[in-house]
């Protein structure tokens, strides 16, 4: 069976979600062997998960430069595997350096770019969602080794026991003429709530929300859920919530299981941002809003009787 | 002296309805009201202000149909000295390497280029990955998502934040590629002035083939991605809706339960 490439997204050691997501994709096309590009030593920390989701083998491109130049070492390493083991294809996660290290890897290697699918077909084929939602897409590659970046979320991770073999792969060494260095990193302070993109529930305020203060009625039913936080532009505008939150056109697209819209009216600009999540609750004074034409459960009324409820019904139930 | 171009595109306007068509799955640019892409006058205004604290010019590059002349008039209008257009009907159905293709191909045809700024995403394709490429295929090194942008000397330094990654400092040397995202600046209102300048400004056009790429290389047919079928997506059916009567949260508590998401 031919090898599928899965560009590993970890962050010291620790393995993001899409990274199952991507291996349970792979397997629908081949073997899925998951290329790890990091400091020394990462490997060692992430093989064994990787083998929990089917990782047949893992290339190990280890360096210091790996972690001191954006997205070149990552290309290098799947271009220099992709022209050793000709694989089926080679599968990124479409976060934003995932999609530069899928686009520049199909430019170097010739290769058709299928980008931000949201599903992967056994024939090679792609499903695609573009303009926020609004057109389903069925795409293939026309020439060479298919390049795919996924869209975090939109599949379901399972696993299954692969045999990890580790292979050590040579990077080549990076020119600085061609490569921006990594000065410094300031991750995402995000507390202890899950990140908005990678998060099965999100929990999301609008304009209805009034102020600053009163966003811990999002918070609080979040936390309940387990939840992200997100926010409308229209909250951010108005200085309730960091940017940071933002879902819509202008901020991230998200596709949960369960999206909760409070004071959201649902302007076009909002729904391209979340309109692919698999369920929507809406809670809104006006019954004209437009978020209730595409939610699943709604409720008209105040946001503020209304999600302090649903928070206490929701711990009740977890005791 | 700085030697600055600026990428920029047309878009359909993201409030007015955005289809496909239907004969070939290409973004109907018809049907939506286009506009000079909010990110590229971010993009603009950007490659304006370093001009403006040393010495420099600045160049707009556009691919896209003729049409697109609007976007380029609006960025000269704004202080651009002079434009680059690559219109061309083999273009039509480009994917997003060939259009980088092209783009670095009109790079290349330009003297002694500094600096490359562009929008970090467009609002139609949102591919996110067009200025990765064209940094890729002209050897630079690739600054991309910067929300601060500073230039000393050689050295250009840019803080790139992205909503998955954080906060990224990046230097490199010049020449180099930049890409900006919506929060770097406030984009400045052509004057009027600046209105009339810009009618007189110059704007060259090349077709594919003044670039020294075959037709036979771009365009729809001889994309290396193709679309196999295309349809609107069905519209999400509304669907139950309660008045709250003082237990709206309990019921959504219910529905929720019913639908085992709690």
């Amino acid at each position: 069976m031919a090898e599928v490439l899965v560009l590993v997204d970890q962050v010291d050691g620790e393995v993001k979600k899409s990274t199952y997501e991507l291996l349970t994709a792979a397997r629908t096309l081949g073997e899925p062997s998951a290329v790890v590009v990091g400091a020394p030593g990462t490997a060692g920390k992430v093989t064994e998960s990787l083998a929990a989701y089917g990782a047949a083998k893992v290339y190990v491109a280890e360096s210091d430069d790996a972690t001191t130049y954006l997205a070149t070492p990552k290309v290098d390493a799947l271009a220099t595997l992709a022209e050793r083991v000709s694989p089926a294809a080679v599968l990124v996660s479409a976060t934003s350096e995932g999609k530069e290290v899928s686009g520049r890897l199909a430019a170097r290697l010739g290769s058709g770019l299928l980008g931000d699918a949201v599903g992967v077909n056994a024939d090679g084929t792609v499903e695609q969602s573009v303009f926020g939602g609004a057109f389903n897409v069925t795409s293939k590659s026309a020439k060479g080794t298919p390049v795919i970046s996924v869209r975090p979320g939109s599949i379901d991770a399972e696993q299954a026991s692969g045999a990890a073999a580790e292979e050590t792969v040579e990077l080549p060494a990076v020119d600085p003429a061609k490569s921006a260095k990594i000065t410094g990193f300031e991750p995402v302070v995000g507390g202890d709530r899950p990140e908005l993109t990678e998060a099965s529930v999100v929990v999301s305020g609008g304009r209805g929300v009034g102020s600053a203060d009163k966003f811990d009625v999002v918070e609080q039913l979040a936390d309940s859920l387990g939840a992200a936080v997100g926010a409308s532009r229209a909250a951010v505008d108005s200085g309730y919530y960091p940017a940071q939150f933002q879902v819509g056109q202008t901020g991230k697209t998200v596709s949960p299981q369960l999206y909760v819209a409070l004071g959201i009216s649902g302007a076009i600009q909002h729904r391209a941002g979340m309109q692919t999540s698999k369920t929507i609750v809406a809670v809104n004074k006006d019954s004209e809003a437009p978020i209730f034409e595409i939610a699943d459960f709604g409720v008209v009324g105040d946001l503020f009787n209304v999600a302090p409820q649903l928070t206490e019904a929701v711990n009740k139930r977890k005791g | 002296m700085t030697n600055i171009v600026v990428l920029v595109k047309q878009v359909p306007d993201t409030y007015s309805e955005r289809k496909l068509t239907e004969t070939d799955h290409t973004l109907d640019r018809e049907s939506a009201d286009a506009v000079l892409d909010e990110i590229n006058e971010r993009a603009v205004e950007e490659a304006l202000k370093i001009k403006e604290a040393g010495e420099g010019e600045v160049t707009v590059l556009c691919v896209g149909p003729d049409r697109a002349t609007d976007a380029i008039r609006k960025a000269l209008s704004m202080g651009a000295d002079k434009a680059v257009h690559v219109s061309d009907e083999a273009l039509h159905g480009s994917d997003l390497v060939a259009t980088s293709r092209v783009i670095a191909a009109a790079i290349g045809k330009l003297d002694s280029v500094d600096l490359v700024i562009a929008g970090n995403e467009a609002s139609d394709g949102r591919g996110g990955a067009v200025p990765a490429v064209v940094a890729e295929l002209l050897g630079l090194p690739q600054l991309t998502h910067a929300h601060h942008l500073a230039v000393e000397g050689s050295t250009v330094k840019v803080d790139r934040e992205t909503a998955d990654e954080g906060i990224t400092h990046l230097e490199a040397n010049l020449p180099a590629l930049v890409s900006v995202t919506e929060k770097i600046n406030e984009p400045r209102y052509p004057s009027f002035k600046g209105i009339m300048a810009a009618k007189k400004k110059p704007v060259e056009t090349y077709t594919v083939a003044d670039l020294g790429i075959d037709a036979g290389e771009v365009g729809l047919a001889n994309a290396w991605s193709a679309v196999q079928s295309a349809s609107p997506k069905p519209p999400r059916q509304a669907g139950e809706r309660v008045e709250d009567d003082g237990e709206g949260g309990t019921k959504i508590a219910e529905y929720l339960v019913g639908q085992k998401l709690v």
